[in-house]
C-alpha cells in the first residue's frame, strides 16, 4: 500500500467536508501513515492462499421477510430536525452535488 | 442559460459514429424497502412511510429483504445474466440531504447479476442486441423539492424540502455495456430499450413500471468518434431522462451538440447533463470531479448474499415467458399480419384480445372489436382500452349474436355502448331496446320498391353490371328500416328482383 502523503490528506478532508489547517494536514499524514502501517502487518500475516473478507463472522443470507413494520409519524419523524415546513425536512439549497 | 450550438441530425452522422450506454433505475415493488420494514408506497404524506432505519439514525442494522433479492435475482435472469454465486453490499459516500446516512447502500465489485444481454426489437423488426455489464441492487434516495427562485429548479432555490418516503426503496440498477454500430437509429434504439426493460421488468411483476412515477428512470451515455476510429470519444451522462420519448430526444439532441463540438475543434466535456423536457434540451450539470471519488467499501453492517445454484434454479422456473417470445407465438397463432400486429401491440390490447380469444372469439373478430371499437371509445374517454371493462365474454356473446343474424354490426355497437353505460347485458340490452334485424321479407320488398323508384336509374346501372351502384339503394333501404334490416339480405333481394346474378 503506497504511503499517505499530505495531498491524500488534503483531498481526503475536502471529501469529508473537514476543513484543516496546514499544522492539522502535516499531523495526520504522520498519523495516519502509522495506522495504514500498522493495517499492514495483517497482510503479512495472510497468505496469498487467504482471500479478502469483508465481515469477520462466516455468516450469509440473514434476510427478513418482506412484511411490513412499524413506522414514525411525520411528527415523530421531524422530532429531531433542526427545521423543517409542510412535514419535511427543511435544508439549505445545496448546488452541484446532486 | 446558454444555449448550446448544434449540429443537424443527418450531419452529425455523416461525420460520426455514436456510441450509447444507458443506466436505467428499476424500482421494485416489494411491500418494504430494501434495509428496513417501512412500507414501499408511493403517493403517501411526506416522511410518514420511514422508520430509524430509513433516517440514518444511530446505532442502526439494516436487515435484507429476501424478496427484493429474489426480485433481482429475477432481473438478472431476465437479462440472460449470470448470478453472482456470492455478492455483498457497499457504501457509497456522498454528502447531499437525499441520504440522511451520507452513504448509500449499494453494491461496488460485488454485482449480484452480470454480464447478460437483451434482444431489442425496433419497429420494424430489425433486433439489435445490447450487452449488459450488470446489475446491481441499490436503495432510492429521498425526494427533494426546491422551494423559491423562480422556475423550481435548485438553481436560484432559497431551501430545499426533503421527504423521505422513498429513501430505502429496493433499486436494480442495469448498466449496459457501450453500445456499438447502432449509427442513426441511435435514438431509436435508446428508446426501444428502455421500453424493452421496462416491459421485462413489468411482465415479472417485479415493478410498477411506471415511468411517470419513477419506478423506471435511464440515465443515458452519449459519445461520438469521426466514422472508423476504435477509441471512444468522451462522453457525456444525462441524467433522469424518464419517459420513453424523452429518452429518444435526449440521445438524438446530444448526438447533435457534441457533433457541434467537435466540429469546432473544442473537445467534449466529461459532465452531466440535465433533459429538459420543455425545450427538448440539455444543459450543463457538473463537470466530473472530486465528488465522483465515492470511497466505496464493503458495508460492514451486512453479510454476503450467498445465491445457491439450487434457489436461481428454482426462481427461474418461475419466470414467465419473455415479452418478445410471447408476442411471436401470438402473431404466429392470430395470423395477423405484421401491421395488424403492430397496431395491436401500440394500442395495448394484446392481453385483452388473448383474453377474448381464450373466452372463444376468433382471432379475427377479437381484433375487430378491440381495435375498431374499443381503443376509440378508451381514448375518448382517455383511459386505457383494458380500463373500460369490456369483459372477454360480452365480446363473445356480441359475435354470436351478429353471427346468429339476430342484431347487425351496426346494432352489435349500440349493445355494446349499452354494456359501457351499464345496461346489463347484451342479451337483456337487445330484449330492452327492442333491437332485432328485420328478417321478414315483407317489409323489406316494400322498401325496396320504394328506394328503386327513388333513385331511377340506377336499376338500370345494376343491370348493365355496376353492381356497386347498389350501395345507394341499400342505404335508403336501411335509413327507412332505421338500420334493422340485414344489408345482407337487402343486397340478395335487390338482385333477384332485378334479375342480377353476381
Amino acid at each position: 500500500m503506497a504511503a499517505i502523503n499530505r495531498d491524500d490528506v488534503a483531498h481526503l478532508a475536502r471529501l469529508a467536508h473537514i476543513e484543516m489547517s496546514a499544522e492539522e494536514l502535516d499531523r495526520m499524514a504522520g498519523e495516519l501513515a502509522v495506522i495504514v502501517d500498522s493495517v499492514k502487518s495483517v497482510s503479512e500475516a495472510a497468505g496469498d492462499d487467504v482471500p479478502a473478507t469483508s465481515h469477520p463472522i462466516p455468516l450469509t443470507n440473514v434476510f427478513r421477510d418482506d412484511v411490513v413494520g412499524h413506522t414514525f409519524t411525520a411528527e415523530q419523524a421531524l422530532s429531531g430536525a433542526p427545521d423543517s415546513d409542510e412535514n419535511r425536512f427543511k435544508v439549505p439549497a445545496i448546488l452541484d452535488e446532486a | 442559460m446558454s444555449t448550446d450550438e448544434i449540429l443537424s441530425f443527418e450531419e452529425a452522422m455523416e461525420k460520426y459514429d455514436p456510441v450509447l450506454g444507458f443506466e436505467v433505475h428499476v424500482e421494485l415493488n416489494t411491500k418494504t424497502k430494501m434495509f428496513s420494514s417501512a412500507p414501499n408506497v408511493f403517493g403517501d404524506e411526506p416522511n410518514t412511510n420511514v422508520n430509524e432505519v430509513d433516517l440514518g439514525m444511530p446505532g442502526v442494522l439494516p436487515v435484507v429483504n429476501k424478496t427484493a433479492i429474489e426480485s433481482s435475482i429475477k432481473i438478472g435472469l431476465a437479462l440472460n445474466c449470470k448470478i453472482a454465486e456470492s455478492c455483498r453490499f457497499a457504501r457509497k459516500q456522498y454528502f447531499y440531504p437525499d441520504t440522511p446516512k451520507n452513504f448509500q447502500t449499494s453494491q461496488y465489485d460485488e454485482p449480484i447479476a452480470y454480464d447478460g444481454y437483451l434482444d431489442v426489437e425496433l419497429e420494424d423488426g430489425t433486433v439489435f442486441r445490447v450487452e449488459i455489464e450488470r446489475a446491481h441492487m441499490e436503495e432510492d434516495a429521498g425526494k427533494l423539492t426546491h422551494m423559491g427562485g423562480a422556475t423550481g429548479r435548485i438553481q436560484g432555490a432559497d431551501f430545499s424540502l426533503v421527504d423521505y418516503n422513498r429513501a430505502g426503496v429496493p433499486l436494480v440498477e442495469i448498466v449496459t455495456k457501450p453500445i456499438e454500430g447502432a449509427g442513426s437509429r441511435a435514438p431509436e434504439l435508446a428508446k426501444a430499450y428502455v421500453a424493452a426493460v421496462r416491459e421485462i421488468v413489468k411482465n415479472l411483476g417485479v415493478s410498477d413500471a411506471k415511468m411517470e412515477r419513477g419506478n423506471v428512470r435511464c440515465d443515458a451515455n452519449v459519445s461520438l468518434r469521426p466514422h472508423g476510429r476504435e477509441r471512444f470519444g468522451i462522453r457525456s451522462e444525462t441524467k433522469n431522462v424518464n419517459s420513453l420519448r424523452a429518452v429518444e430526444h435526449a440521445v438524438r439532441y446530444e448526438i447533435q451538440r457534441h457533433a457541434a463540438v467537435l466540429d469546432s475543434g473544442a473537445p467534449v466535456i466529461q459532465e452531466t447533463r440535465h433533459w429538459h423536457e420543455d425545450t427538448r434540451t440539455t444543459t450543463s450539470g457538473r463537470a466530473k470531479s472530486d465528488a465522483d471519488d465515492y470511497r466505496y467499501f464493503p458495508e460492514p453492517d451486512l453479510v454476503p448474499v450467498v445465491a445457491s445454484r439450487e434457489w436461481v434454479e428454482e426462481l427461474r422456473a418461475t419466470l414467465p415467458e419473455p415479452p418478445a417470445e410471447r408476442r411471436k407465438r401470438l402473431k404466429a397463432d392470430w395470423g395477423y399480419s405484421d401491421l395488424e400486429f403492430r397496431d395491436v401491440v401500440n394500442a395495448g390490447v394484446l392481453d385483452e384480445i388473448e383474453e377474448t380469444i381464450a373466452a372463444g372469439a376468433s382471432a379475427s373478430v377479437a381484433r375487430k372489436w378491440w381495435m375498431g371499437e374499443i381503443v376509440g371509445r378508451a381514448k375518448a374517454a382517455d383511459v386505457d382500452p383494458g380500463q373500460l371493462g369490456v369483459e372477454p365474454a360480452t365480446i363473445v356473446e356480441l359475435a354470436q349474436m351478429v353471427e346468429a343474424g339476430k342484431i347487425n354490426n351496426k346494432m352489435a355497437t349500440q349493445v355494446l355502448d349499452g354494456v359501457l353505460a351499464g345496461e346489463g347485458t347484451p342479451a337483456e340490452i337487445v330484449d330492452k331496446r327492442g333491437l332485432a334485424v328485420v328478417s321478414d321479407d315483407g317489409p323489406l320488398l316494400e322498401a325496396i320498391d320504394a328506394a328503386l323508384a327513388a333513385q331511377p336509374g340506377v336499376a338500370d346501372k345494376i343491370r348493365a353490371g355496376k353492381v356497386q351502384a347498389i350501395g345507394a339503394i341499400v342505404g335508403g333501404v336501411m335509413k327507412a328500416t332505421r338500420g334493422q334490416a340485414d344489408a345482407g339480405r337487402v343486397k340478395e333481394l335487390i338482385l333477384e328482383k332485378l334479375g342480377v346474378t353476381v
